[in-house]
């Protein structure tokens, strides 16, 4: 019984929490990615640099903001320079859109000229986070590190297995189920947000409503902005922020949009989790776990791990490749938001 | 034979004149460095042209196709290491036939099994089990292979042929590669194709990175024989020292002094032997350069480029008039990657040394688009175009940055906290510059600095 | 009294002129419909009042306004409503959610608008939950006709209403486009059926080669010899 406790806190400790607050990130950068391309109808290769960009105006302002001595406490200063950083980045979406994307929407461009396009706007975003915060490595979270401390839950469990919850990762979850709900809420119930359901479904047939294009694009990079910031904050928050690592975590990212059917809401926050928990289940070594739930003759001598770390990258687009070819749409039927 | 238009002439007048300007500022080495650059780059441009620009066809797994040229290059040049053949090599071997058994196993069950189901299910079993019992034998023999001599070897090494052959066989493995990809991805929408290739250029990146045994890894592998002679064999060789003394007589001639003209001798023998290797560099590049630029024009002009044409502007009227679009997109995908891979073996010829992590998709897929894209797509002298500027703009955007930067910073200290930071960030500004030409490009000149020629066929 | 008048109007795509000097009107409370063979640019000459595609010449008004240049969802601002052919329908958003739609541009209460259009259409009452996209043919084409009346238009126009269904629904849809006209809207229809659309019809326009061929009340081109032999099949 106790090895079996022993063994679930493995699981929980080093599968479920990770992935969890992985797969949050993930989720609302592929929710960000799923709404410019139902939308705007384009694959903007500019979204992790976005990403990148709120992270950092957060970072800067959690600089002064501990230079100013103001902070939250427990809880890390970033969360206090959040919103400072998504007003930055819904602006950069914005200007972005009104200098380049607009143009193209306006010439009916078809989407891959777009995407090209996206790759110039992720140029210059990326040259410009490189200019004002270098490439190095940066730790901005402060505040209480443990919710709970491995050796903290030894002690009060008795178990041999250690439990960690690291407070940045209870807040990129909390964060997340704030952010899902209400963008659901949003595109559910409210009358604009069935307005840029209405635009992505059938866009002829929204302007003949008298939908107005522009606002559904301005919401939609508001609404992206949102998500890019707080996706980018919270991955740097977790992991540590380094503004180069965003080019590549846009891969996953857009893993997790087409796995879960690309322009669909609903799949690109469960192709976020999909992702995340394939990234870390199918590169964990299961030796501990198999050790605490088997009997002693039967335990592994090898790690039991089915590719090694090195590859925990490449599991995203074996994933997307795979689903591609068996459901070119997606887990869930994509293209409509 | 191709004519070129006029504006086609002051394109290349233009590109010849870049590096007389360059060799006169910053000296001919330099020019010679951008120039062997320039010439790859112009290469792998080619290499995407052609699937893009005659079929439409996406290939972001540009960085993918450059490595894998970049093995073939340390396989075939890498003299062979016979103790890692002694340990591993077995092991190896018996993985790989067992790999075979599995794909022909699974092969068979697709064609006998016929529910769908049921078919799922074997292949998963199957594909499961046999991957356990091969990586027995391969995570056996891969730890062996590594363990031999790590510092300097742990991989099985090369052929130990002249490295000049690794270009073709370059552009095979890059053409292997991509067939693979293409088979798997051909087909889909042409952002998704972007992504997956993308994505696939980073799974093998990463597999290059990993796989020790085979490529050293991130251990990278250094000292690979060059084509061309070595600097120090030159300026021992007797002819190589009658040469320089021969091309610089008159300046020799006027230093009196026994000693000085020595000195000046030597200096010279140095920089010409450095000069020297660059130019027969580049003189092979150039070669493979208007060799492929011949046939991808006689290629463009024939039927067959005629028929790409057809299935890029109207892929559905080319479907109806019975065109195979999805082979003959395959086709021309591959043939695009092996030009790329080409260019990757002879980067790697250059650089003289193999390094897996230096692969990023930035550098050696987003800066080769954006040469396609301000070449002009579709024209082949275009995509040379646009291979020589944009790798120029990319070395020369530190130099053009600092002089901008000092000018615009002139009333400040120099150590002033801004002007400080700003000539620290030099190095990335040439990121903004690739970003703006390319906005720029696409949004006032959307066919390229060079546009494809309209054909009336 | 509200209107829709077209003046010699010459339109067409990628400057081929489809419709050459049209002349078309319908007012309030009256079915009005265009017929002719295919080709004849039935549907450009409706798009073309609608503003959907610009005009080479000649001007579109609206109760005795000019609204030649203005955009076309400002016209169905106006009180026009059009209902495409195909795509019709939001297909990822429910039945109701296509009505709320339809009334976008309404700042009043729209349940009551709803709520006509259900009594109108009590099918889509039943399936007021269901995604538009799992309907029948004839159930989709009842949607895209309660979605156009949200605006509660003055001038609707319906491009081939009944295309595509059984000949039952079809006589059902005639027979809610009639309950229609009586609450005083007045509908300019396409119709490939020209026999049953004619025999609804007030009066009807003739269209051929993209020109008005004839013009008349619905009985009399019913009547026309010339008429049935070209193409209401003798």
């Amino acid at each position: 019984m106790i090895d079996f406790l022993n063994s679930l806190v493995v699981l929980l400790n080093f599968i479920i929490i990770p992935g969890l607050s992985y797969g949050s990130q993930l989720a609302l950068g592929a929710l960000g990615v799923t709404f410019v391309y139902a939308i705007l109808r384009f694959a903007n290769f500019a979204h992790g640099e976005i990403m990148s960009f709120g992270a950092m105006i957060t970072i800067l302002f959690t600089w002064f903001f501990q230079s100013q001595n103001i902070g939250l406490g427990i809880f890390p200063t970033a969360l206090l320079a959040l919103p400072i950083g998504i007003i930055a980045t819904i602006i950069l979406c914005i200007i972005s859109d009104k200098f380049v994307f607009q143009y193209y929407r306006h010439q009916k461009s078809v989407p891959v000229v777009l995407a090209m396009v996206s790759i110039g706007v992720m140029f210059v975003v990326n040259a410009i986070i490189r200019i004002i915060i270098g490439t190095e490595t940066i730790k901005f979270s402060d505040g209480q590190k443990f919710i709970m401390k491995a050796k903290q839950f030894k002690l009060m469990t008795g178990l041999n297995e250690g439990l960690a919850l690291k407070s940045s990762q209870v807040i990129t979850i909390f964060l997340t189920i704030i952010l899902l709900s209400f963008t659901f809420w949003f595109l559910q119930k409210t009358k604009t947000g069935k307005s840029m359901r209405a635009f992505s479904d059938n866009e002829d047939l929204a302007l003949l409503s008298g939908i107005n294009p522009d606002r559904v694009v301005f919401i939609t990079w508001m609404i992206v902005g949102v998500l890019a910031c707080v996706a980018g904050t919270l991955y740097g928050l977790d992991k540590s922020y380094k503004p180069i690592i965003y080019l590549n975590l846009v891969l996953p990212v857009f893993a997790s949009a087409i796995v879960g059917g690309i322009g669909n809401p609903f799949g690109a926050v469960v192709g976020g989790y999909v992702i995340a928990f394939s990234e870390i289940m199918i590169t964990y070594a299961y030796k501990k776990f198999f050790v605490y739930i088997l009997p002693g003759p039967l335990e592994p001598s090898g790690l039991v791990q089915l590719l090694s770390t090195d590859y925990k990258f490449a599991v995203s687009f074996t994933i997307l490749v795979i689903v591609l070819l068996i459901r070119p749409s997606g887990i869930f039927k994509g293209r409509v938001l | 034979m191709m004519k070129f238009e006029r504006y086609e002439w002051i394109a290349i007048a233009i590109m010849i004149s870049l590096f007389i300007f360059v060799g006169f500022i910053q000296g001919w080495s330099v020019s010679l460095v951008i120039l062997n650059m320039c010439i790859i780059s112009a290469i792998m441009t080619m290499g995407v042209n052609i699937s893009w620009g005659y079929a439409g066809v996406i290939n972001f797994g540009v960085m993918g196709f450059l490595a894998m040229g970049g093995l073939a290059a340390v396989i075939v040049s890498y003299p062979p290491i016979r103790e890692a053949w002694q340990v591993g090599g077995t092991g190896l071997g018996i993985s790989l036939i067992l790999l075979a058994m599995l794909v022909f196993a699974v092969m068979y069950i697709n064609k006998v099994v016929t529910k769908k189901s049921s078919k799922y299910w074997i292949n998963s079993i199957i594909i499961i089990l046999g991957i356990i019992i091969i990586r027995h034998f391969y995570l056996n023999a891969t730890a062996n292979i590594e363990d031999v001599n790590p510092a300097l070897a742990g991989f099985l090494g090369g052929l130990g042929l002249p490295i000049i052959f690794s270009w073709f066989v370059g552009g095979l493995f890059a053409a292997g590669v991509a067939f693979v990809i293409g088979k798997v991805a051909l087909g889909l929408r042409s952002d998704y194709l972007a992504i997956v290739t993308l994505g696939i250029s980073e799974i093998v990146v990463s597999v290059l990175k990993h796989e020790e045994w085979l490529s050293r890894g991130v251990k990278n592998v250094i000292g690979l024989k060059r084509p061309v002679p070595y600097e120090i064999d030159l300026q021992n060789a007797d002819w190589f020292i009658n040469l320089v003394t021969y091309l610089n007589s008159s300046k020799l001639n006027n230093v009196i002094d026994i000693n000085d003209r020595q000195q000046l001798l030597n200096n010279l023998i140095i920089d010409g032997s450095g000069i020297f290797v660059k130019l027969s560099y580049a003189i092979l590049f150039l070669i493979v350069m208007l060799i492929i630029f011949y046939f991808a024009n006689k290629a463009q002009l024939s039927p067959w480029g005629r028929m790409m044409r057809a299935i890029r502007d109207n892929e559905t009227a080319a479907n109806a008039m019975g065109k195979d679009v999805v082979k003959q997109h395959l086709i021309i995908f591959v043939i695009g990657a092996a030009i790329v891979g080409v260019a990757g073996a002879m980067l790697v010829t250059l650089d003289g040394l193999f390094t897996p992590s230096g692969y990023r998709p930035l550098r050696f897929t987003f800066i080769i688009w954006i040469m396609v894209i301000v070449g002009g797509s579709g024209n082949n002298l275009g995509a040379i175009f646009g291979g020589f500027v944009i790798w120029f703009a990319w070395i020369e955007a530190a130099p053009l940055t600092t002089f901008i930067i000092n000018q615009l910073t002139l009333g400040l200290e120099p150590t002033n906290a801004l002007k400080v930071h700003l000539l620290d960030s030099v190095p990335y500004f040439r990121y903004l510059f690739m970003g703006l030409i390319l906005l720029l490009i696409l949004r006032y000149r959307p066919k390229g600095i060079i546009p494809e020629r309209v054909r009336h066929s | 009294m509200n209107n829709l008048i077209g003046k010699n109007l010459t339109a067409g795509y990628g400057g081929v002129d489809i419709i050459k000097d049209i002349n078309l009107e319908v007012n309030e409370g009256e079915i009005v419909v265009i017929v002719g063979p295919n080709g004849a640019g039935k549907s450009t000459a409706m798009k073309a009042l609608l503003g959907m595609l610009s005009l080479t010449s000649g001007s579109v008004e609206y109760s005795n306004k000019e609204i030649s240049s203005m955009l076309p969802q400002n016209r169905i601002n106006l009180g026009l409503a059009f209902v495409p052919q195909t795509n019709n329908v939001f297909t990822g958003m429910t039945v109701e959610e296509n009505l709320e739609m339809g009334g976008f541009l309404r700042e009043d209460d729209i349940i009551h608008t709803i709520n006509d259009v259900y009594d109108l259409f009590p099918i889509l009452k039943q399936k007021r939950n269901q995604s538009a996209g799992e309907l029948s043919g004839g159930q989709r084409q009842q949607v895209a006709f309660g979605r156009a009346l949200m605006t509660k238009p003055k001038i609707l126009m319906l491009d081939e209403p009944t295309a595509g269904v059984s000949p039952i629904v079809m006589d059902e849809l005639f027979s809610r486009i009639i309950e229609v006209r009586k609450t005083g809207v007045g509908i300019l229809m396409v119709e490939q059926n020209a026999k049953q659309a004619l025999s609804i019809a007030d009066r009807g326009y003739v269209l051929v080669n993209g020109k008005n061929s004839r013009d008349g009340s619905g009985e009399e081109l019913l009547n026309n010899p010339a008429v049935r032999k070209s193409f209401l099949g003798g």
